[in-house]
Order: structure tokens, then sequence, then C-alpha cells
């Protein structure tokens, strides 16, 4: 039997505007609750919402980077449903004229890149949040009611969990590439639900389309679809069928759970929003916002090949995220020096981000300190193995390398005189490493150095030592 | 001085020539609503405290000279379905009962700005939904002319406080007549303006592309000056247009010759009261004798302009009031189980009969399986319309009509029948459903009830349909003084 995954995902984001969309209020997170409120946002008798152009601006900014046509005439309508954290008991979102539709996202996949199409891009305002409170009650924060948001909704192109992580890595990339969203999954700042279903492609039988949501991160999302997946063969397999349902991912059971059951299609009762005007796009300006769009990743990747002579596959890492390739810029700024910084990076940096789940903002060290770091290493101030000793340090306490290498007295010992002070009585008493090391066994003189450094503490220059026990052994 | 009879413009040359003082001005309108209250239930909130300290800051302002505007210092009320910050704004229902704005409508704003004195909020049908002012959850509004009539609605309470000479204007707001209806049950001049000449912010939406404010005034002259205090675009207010500042006072001239009246034959067909329609004939054939043109022509679609009305107004209506849920402000029931149970029995008990038939109506019309029926038809008609007005102003500078198709009626005579009491906006939804203006203005009285007569206008040519009335008002020969019961006209 061969089973085929149908994956579509609906992404929100939020907009990266200083505004709301309908009114001045602050989309800042995080502020006390409450606080980022006015009588439009939390939909007060009588205000009425003026569109945020920004927001406008933002969606089409994120069309041209998906390649959508971009609508010419859009309106806004509203969709009429009941719940607390809706304070005019409709959002007020686009329905049938959405600002931008038929994109499509490429992603690498094993067997060669392929595309995943979108179906549309449209915008809308965010609800509140409800608190739930110990004793039972429900509080509510209005804070985020009204700041913008776009909604991506993909083909059902995605054929396995995987695909679907790559589609959403390539798509955060690309919005925070061109500064319409921060993606910040654990602010809430970019919301995934997931349609799933199975098709058995020998008999064309399929299941029936789960709806995921309450998606916190990518890994749970992946899981949840990993889960859904076996889910959906196992009951093909029982000639059974899923029933039309949403389910939410349970990270502690490791499971998904039922949340309801949609037997009828929920009826919004979509209508055009009367209060805001419909929008007629202009040509120049869709041109001009292409014109300014920051440089997208492929751009970027490209650029950096050329400009900094580094490997196309240096280039594509270091391109993976907005906030990674300006910290390289940053750091190539100060040193001079890319392929150095580069190899920092693709190594040493990366590898301790992943191994820490970090991202490349939580560090504590800028990419100021990072390039003192590789002036010290290039300039022989302290060797390359104290340099990723210091870059450890530079990790933990977020101090800047000169003041670390200071403070631990790890200046590189470059000094002739003291070396070979050092060197002799080494050499004193490794009598039998010299006689090894003339007998044609090299590894003695690495050892011999290896000697050097630990007594060093491994701030002598390595070179150096090298070369001074050489000729001194040639002159025993 | 004669409350009564006074009138915007002529309290205006009387404060500036020093013959009286805003402060005398409210005082006395003040002694007398609180006579007449008893007997017309005008008002749901009165200011008078605040409006007395405003008109002392008004004449400090004018004694040392300061040259203020032609509202400052004059009273003026206002309908209870437009937010005034610190003000209670109840929109006439049990859901608001306590509910104090934090913030004010563009519209208080400015005329706040122009020095105008607000004494106080006037009743209304709930959410504007009706025709009577009965639908109000608080009081029946009486008409002045006969406390046993109604003085139309959903504005009744700002007509009947104007036109017993409690307050000398005030604002109203039009969905589907209701300044123009009470405007001709109560004979005073009230205006509808186009969609978009007034801002809408913080008036509390009840069919958001229908609404828009209009007043209430004694005589076209204060209509006019009413209007350039209110109208202009408002960054608040998508919907409302930017156009060229103009003095409507300048449309205060005698030069109609050769102006062309249409009358369309549907407003004067068999469901017309026949007094009526003789009333509104006579006053055309004064505009002829000052040498208007008058032709009889036909909007073929205004049959089906009721019907387009109750089934957009209702569906945006739905979807407006759905933010009265319980949770933010406004009154919630205290026992429920549940969530749905809390918006439920909220609802339930905090809005009236017929603003829930209207949400019910609503509802149903934006349904899926329904919504392509109902909603979307009723949209293209609307469109057809429009075209019927379009088409008539390529040719006519106005159209002429009655305002209502009947006298004011009792209280209490519609109430269980809400066709009919629906019937009494036949002549005036059109033109919200077309977005032009029109003014009602009186043309007589038949069994000593006032009659009003419609002039109709293009979009955002108010100027031409306050010269016709102005030109009308002018040359016609009938008093207007409600006889409010007798006794009433003695204060």
């Amino acid at each position: 039997m061969s089973y085929k995954t149908l994956i579509g995902l609906e992404i929100h984001a939020e907009l990266m505007t200083e505004s709301k969309i309908f009114c001045k209020c602050s989309t800042e997170f995080g502020g006390d609750v409450n606080t980022h409120t006015c009588p439009i946002c939390l939909g007060m008798p009588g205000t009425l919402p003026v569109l945020n152009k920004r927001v406008v601006e933002y969606g089409i900014r994120a069309g041209i980077a998906f390649n959508c046509d971009i609508a010419k005439r859009t309106k806004m309508d509203r969709k009429n449903y009941f719940y607390p954290d809706l304070v005019k008991g409709y959002q007020i979102s686009q329905y049938d004229l959405p600002l931008c539709k038929d994109g499509a996202i490429k992603i690498e996949t094993d067997q060669g890149e392929k595309e995943i199409g979108l179906i549309r891009i449209h915008i809308e305002e965010d609800t509140g949040k409800s608190i739930h409170s110990n004793d039972g009650g429900s509080l509510l924060d209005y804070n985020r009611s009204g700041v913008p948001l776009i909604e991506i909704v993909s083909q059902p192109d995605m054929n396995s969990p995987e695909e679907a992580k790559l589609f959403l890595e390539k798509l955060k990339a690309t919005l925070q590439y061109i500064e319409v969203s921060d993606c910040k999954m654990e602010q809430g700042s970019l919301r995934c639900d997931v349609n799933i279903n199975i098709i058995d492609e020998d008999t064309g039988n399929k299941t029936t389309v789960t709806e995921l949501k309450n998606l916190n991160s990518f890994k749970s999302a992946i899981k949840a679809m990993e889960f859904e997946q076996k889910r959906h063969i196992n009951l093909l397999e029982q000639g059974k069928d899923t029933k039309r349902e949403t389910r939410r991912w349970d990270e502690s059971k490791s499971e998904t759970i039922l949340m309801r059951v949609k037997e009828d299609a929920a009826d919004y009762r979509y209508f055009p929003e009367p209060d805001v005007v419909e929008l007629d796009i202009e040509k120049d300006w869709v041109k001009k916002i292409k014109e300014d769009i920051p440089e997208l990743p492929h751009v970027k990747r490209e650029r950096f090949v050329k400009e900094y002579d580094i490997p196309s596959y240096d280039a594509e890492v270091l391109t993976s995220t907005k906030a990674l390739a300006d910290f390289y810029e940053e750091t190539v700024k100060h040193t001079k020096d890319p392929k150095q910084v580069s190899n920092w990076i693709m190594t040493d940096i990366l590898r301790r981000l992943k191994d820490e789940e970090l991202e490349i903002d939580d560090i504590k060290f800028t990419a100021e300190n990072l390039a003192d770091l590789i002036k010290l290493v290039n300039g022989g101030k302290i060797s390359n193995n104290i340099g990723k000793k210091v870059l450890r340090t530079m990790f933990e306490e977020g101090k800047d390398p000169n003041t670390i290498v200071k403070e631990k007295g790890l200046i590189q010992i470059n000094d002739e005189d003291k070396l070979n002070e050092i060197i002799d009585g080494i050499l004193a008493e490794n009598e039998q490493s010299i006689i090894d090391y003339k007998n044609g066994k090299d590894r003695a003189l690495g050892f011999l150095v290896g000697q050097v450094m630990k007594a060093t503490k491994g701030k002598a220059n390595p070179q150096k030592a090298n070369q001074i026990i050489r000729e001194k052994i040639n002159n025993y | 001085m004669d409350f009564l009879k006074l009138t915007v413009h002529e309290l205006r040359d009387k404060l500036r020539n020093g013959e009286i003082t805003s402060e005398e001005i409210v005082k006395g309108y003040f002694d007398r609503l609180e006579k007449l209250e008893d007997k017309l239930d005008s008002f749901l909130t009165i200011t008078k405290k605040e409006a007395i300290k405003e008109a002392k800051k008004i004449d400090e302002r004018l004694k040392n000279g300061e040259k203020l505007g032609d509202l400052a210092g004059i009273p003026v009320a206002i309908k209870d379905n437009i937010v005034t910050k610190d003000i209670k704004t109840t929109c006439g229902s049990k859901i608001l009962e306590d509910f104090i704005p934090p913030y004010n409508a563009t519209i208080i704003e400015k005329l706040k700005s122009e020095g105008a004195i607000i004494i106080g909020k006037t009743n209304l049908d709930e959410f504007a939904m009706g025709s009577s002012t009965e639908n109000s959850a608080y009081k029946v509004t009486k008409n002045p002319w006969d406390l046993t009539r109604v003085p139309g609605g959903s504005s009744g309470g700002s007509a009947a406080a104007v036109a017993s000479g409690e307050v000398p204007y005030a604002l109203g707001s039009e969905t589907g007549g209701s300044v123009r209806q009470p405007a001709s049950f109560c004979g005073l001049v009230g205006l509808k303006p186009t969609y978009g000449l007034i801002s809408r912010y913080g008036l509390v939406a009840f069919a958001s592309s229908f609404d828009q404010i209009g007043p209430f005034t004694k005589d076209v002259e204060d209509l006019a000056i009413v209007l350039n205090n209110i109208i202009g675009y408002d960054k608040m207010d998508t919907t409302s247009v930017e156009v060229e500042k103009k003095d409507y006072k300048n449309a205060l001239k005698d030069d109609i010759k050769g102006l062309k009246i249409a009358l369309p034959k549907e407003y004067f067909d068999e469901g017309i009261n026949k007094e009526v329609k003789g009333k509104v004939l006579k006053a055309v054939k004064v505009l002829e004798d000052l040498g208007a043109k008058v032709d009889e022509v036909s909007l073929p679609h205004s049959d089906y302009g009721l019907a387009t009305y109750y089934v957009l107004a209702p569906s945006e209506a739905s979807s407006n009031l759905s933010r009265f849920d319980g949770i933010r402000y406004g009154s919630r029931v205290k026992d429920y189980d549940s969530l749905d149970e809390l918006f439920i029995k909220t609802r339930s008990e905090g809005f009236g009969e017929e603003v829930k038939r209207r949400v019910m109506m609503g509802t149903y019309c934006l349904s899926s399986g329904y919504y392509d029926e109902y909603y979307n038809k009723a949209q293209k008609v609307r469109t057809l319309i429009k075209k019927d007005f379009d088409d008539i102003f390529k040719e006519y500078d106005v159209i002429i009509s009655p305002t209502t198709p009947s006298l004011p009626f009792k209280i209490g005579e519609r109430n269980d029948d809400p066709l009919a009491m629906y019937m009494s906006d036949i002549l005036t939804v059109s033109v919200n459903i077309a977005g032009v203006p029109a003014l009602s203005i009186p043309c007589g009285l038949i069994d000593g009830l006032p009659v009003g007569l419609q002039i109709i206008g293009k979009a955002f040519d108010e100027e031409t349909i306050i010269k016709v009335a102005y030109n009308y008002e002018k040359n016609s020969d009938f008093i207007l003084e409600p006889k409010m019961g007798g006794d009433i006209n003695e204060l």
C-alpha cells in the first residue's frame, strides 16, 4: 500500500507595524494588561476603524516576496461570531477579495526544489486574549485586540511533516527578511494551523481532513503532524475514516486531543465591512513597495558569494535567517576578514546555538565582540585554541574578548627568550622524545609541542614553539 | 422671552447685541423644559449644571470682546445615540443603561469648539430602530401638537424638544427617515445630509452604510447655520468625504427661476393620504409660481425601497449590535452557567422586541444559504435605486414629495403591527438607500397636525434643497405653532 499525506497550512503572522490596524495604539508585546487600548480597539459604541496604510503595505510586501498577484481592488469584510476576546462581535478580515493571491514558496527537499502553492494572503485584526484565573473566572487582556495580522493560506501541497517544516522555516525566514513580522511563535506573533489528511494511492480512498490548532512551536507542529499522519493511516488500514474535527497537540501526552467536532461548517455570516471604504491599489505604489523591499534570502546568498568570496554552502547557511546574516555582515564590517568570520560562525557559534537550542538573537555578545576576538587570533595575540576558549566565556558571560584575555592572562607567549627558557626545561625532562624524533618518529615533535602548551596553559605560540623545538633538537 | 418661537439666528443676534446673556438663555430653556418634560418626555438625560457652567464661560468670552460663532452660547439637544464624553449615552436601550462614554463623537467636539451648549440627551427608539419613539426602553415621547400622538421616530425626542421650545435646535440621526419623518410629524425643518457629509464617528451604528446625523431646526436659516458647523471630512471616519468648505447661508436667496422640480408619481400614489398629497401639491404650486418648472417623473424601483431597506439595514444592524455582549460595558445578567448563557441572557434581557426582531432578520439575511437570496440581491436593488435617482438628477435639480404617507398617528396605534410601522418610512428610505440629501419642511396643517414636504437633492448639493426650502418658507402662508394640549403654550 502506498499512502500520500496532504498537508495544507494556515499561518497567522503579526505585522511589525508601530500601531494597530485600525487605531493608534501600540502593537508592542508585553505591556501591562489593557494599557495598549483605546475606545476603537475596545470596539466601544460609535467608534470606527481607520485602516492603517502600513498594514496594507506590509501585506503587499509579503505578497511580492511570495510571488503573489496583488489585488487591484480589495476590501475588508466582517466575520461575525461571539467570543469575549472579540470586542465587536465580529472580526474585520477579508473574504472574497484578499489583498494577495496565487503565490508560492520554494523549498529544498531531498528530491530537489519543490514549490508549495499559496492560495491567498489577507490582512485582518487580531483578537484579545482570555486569561483563565484559578477561581474559574476569566479575565481579558485587549492589548492584542487590533494588532494587525496577515493570514497566509497554502495549498495542500506538502506531502510530509518534513516538507511542512521546510515550508514553515522558509516562510518565517522570508517574513523576517522583509521585515514584516518578527515571527516569534512563543510570543504568538506567528501561529500555525494545519489541515491534514491521507490518500491511499492504490484505492483512491482518503481520510477526512483534520484541523490542528494551538500549536505553540514548529516542533509541536511537526510532532502533531507526525502523530496525525499515523492516526489517519491506521484508520485507513482498518477501512475507517477520520471525522471532520479540530484537534490540538498535547505536549505532555505526546498526542493530539479532540477539541471539537465540526458537524456543520461554522457560519460566520461574512459581509462587506461598511465602515472601511474599498481600496484601489495603485500600480505605482506596488512598484514602489517592490523597489523598496528588503533583500530577499536568495539575493543575499548570491551577494555573499560574490562580495565576500565564500562558498555557496556557507552563504546558504549564513543567510538562513536575517538575524544571522546581519550578525555575519556586522562582524565582517569590523574585521574585514569575511572568510575567517564565516569559519567562526559556521563552526563554533552555530554548533553552540544548535546544542543549546538558541537563536543568534539570544547570544550575550555582539558582532563587534566577535570581530575583536577574530582580530586577537589573527594578530597572533592569542592562539586559535585559546580563541575558542575565550568564545566559550563570551557565550557564558557576555564579556568582550579583550577583557576576558586580560582578566585570565591569556595573551600568547611570543617572546623567544621566554619560549627558549620553557622549551629548554621541557627538552631536559623528555630526552626519550628527542631520541624518538631523531629516529624518525614525527609524533614525538607533536608531543613536545603539547608539553610546551601544557606548561604555558595554552598560551605559547604553537607555531613558534614548534619551530624552536625543531631547531633545538637538530642542534642537540 | 418667547422660547417657543425663538430661532438660533434670533438668539445669536440677541446675544451679540447684549440683549440677553447665554446664562439667561440656558436657564430660560431649562425653566421651560422642566415644566414641559412631565408631559413630553423628550429627554433621557439633562445636563443642567454643566450647561450653565458652559454658558457662563461663553458670557465671559463675549464680555472680553471675543468674536464667537453662530452657535456659541446657544443650547442644543443631542439624540442619545450620539456619544458624549462623561454624559450617559443609552441609545434608548437597557443594555446601555449606565454607559458613560470616555470619548466624544466628532460632531460633539465640533459643537463644543463652537461654544454650543449641550443641555441634554433626547429620547429615541432603541438603537434608532423605529418610527414613533415608542420603542425606547425608558419612555414614550409625545407629539407637542397632540400629546396623544407620536412625535415620529426614531429621533422623536429631539423633534419634540425643538417643536415644544425646550431647545432651539437639536441633532437627530437617520437610517431610513428618522430625522425627516419626526420633523414632518412635529412641524420642523429636518435634514438628512448626503452620506459622508457629516462624520459618523461617535454615532452608535445602526446600519453603517445608511446612518447619518441630521439637525432639526425651526427654520431654514437655522438649518444653514447649524449645517455650516457640523459638516466636514473626519480622519476618524473614512466614509466621510472631503468637500469644499461652503457657507450654506449663501443658499438663502430668492433664486429659483427655471429650477427644475421632479414629482415622482410613485410618491403620490393611492397609499398616500389625500389631504397630505393636497398640501404638498399646493406647496409645489407656490414654487411653480416663483418660476420653477415642474414635471411628473418616475423612480421605477421605488416599490422595492422598503424591502431593500429592511434586508440591508437589519443585516448591518445584526453585526453592529453584536458588540453589546455584556463583557466590556453596559449591562450583564447576574446569573449564567456558561459563556453562551451569559451572551444569550444579557442580550435577551437587554434588548427590546423591535431590536431583537431586526437582529434576527439581519442574521437570517446574512446566513449562508440565504445571503445571495437576500443580502446580495438587496445590494443589487440598491444599485438600481441609486441609478433611478442619478437618472432623474441628470435632468432635474430637486425631487419633491410628501415626507410621510400620513399624519402623526396615535400612541399605541401601530405597536402591534410592525409592517404598518415600517410603512411610515416608505417615502424616506430610498433617499438613505441612495445616499442623497433630503429635507423635510412644514407645508401646512391638517386638523391641527403638521404636514411635511420632502425636498430631495443631488449628492452633496445641500445648497439647492436649502435654497428651494428657503423660497418655499418665505412664500408659504400658514403659521406654525403647536398647541401642545392647550395649556403648554401658556408657558
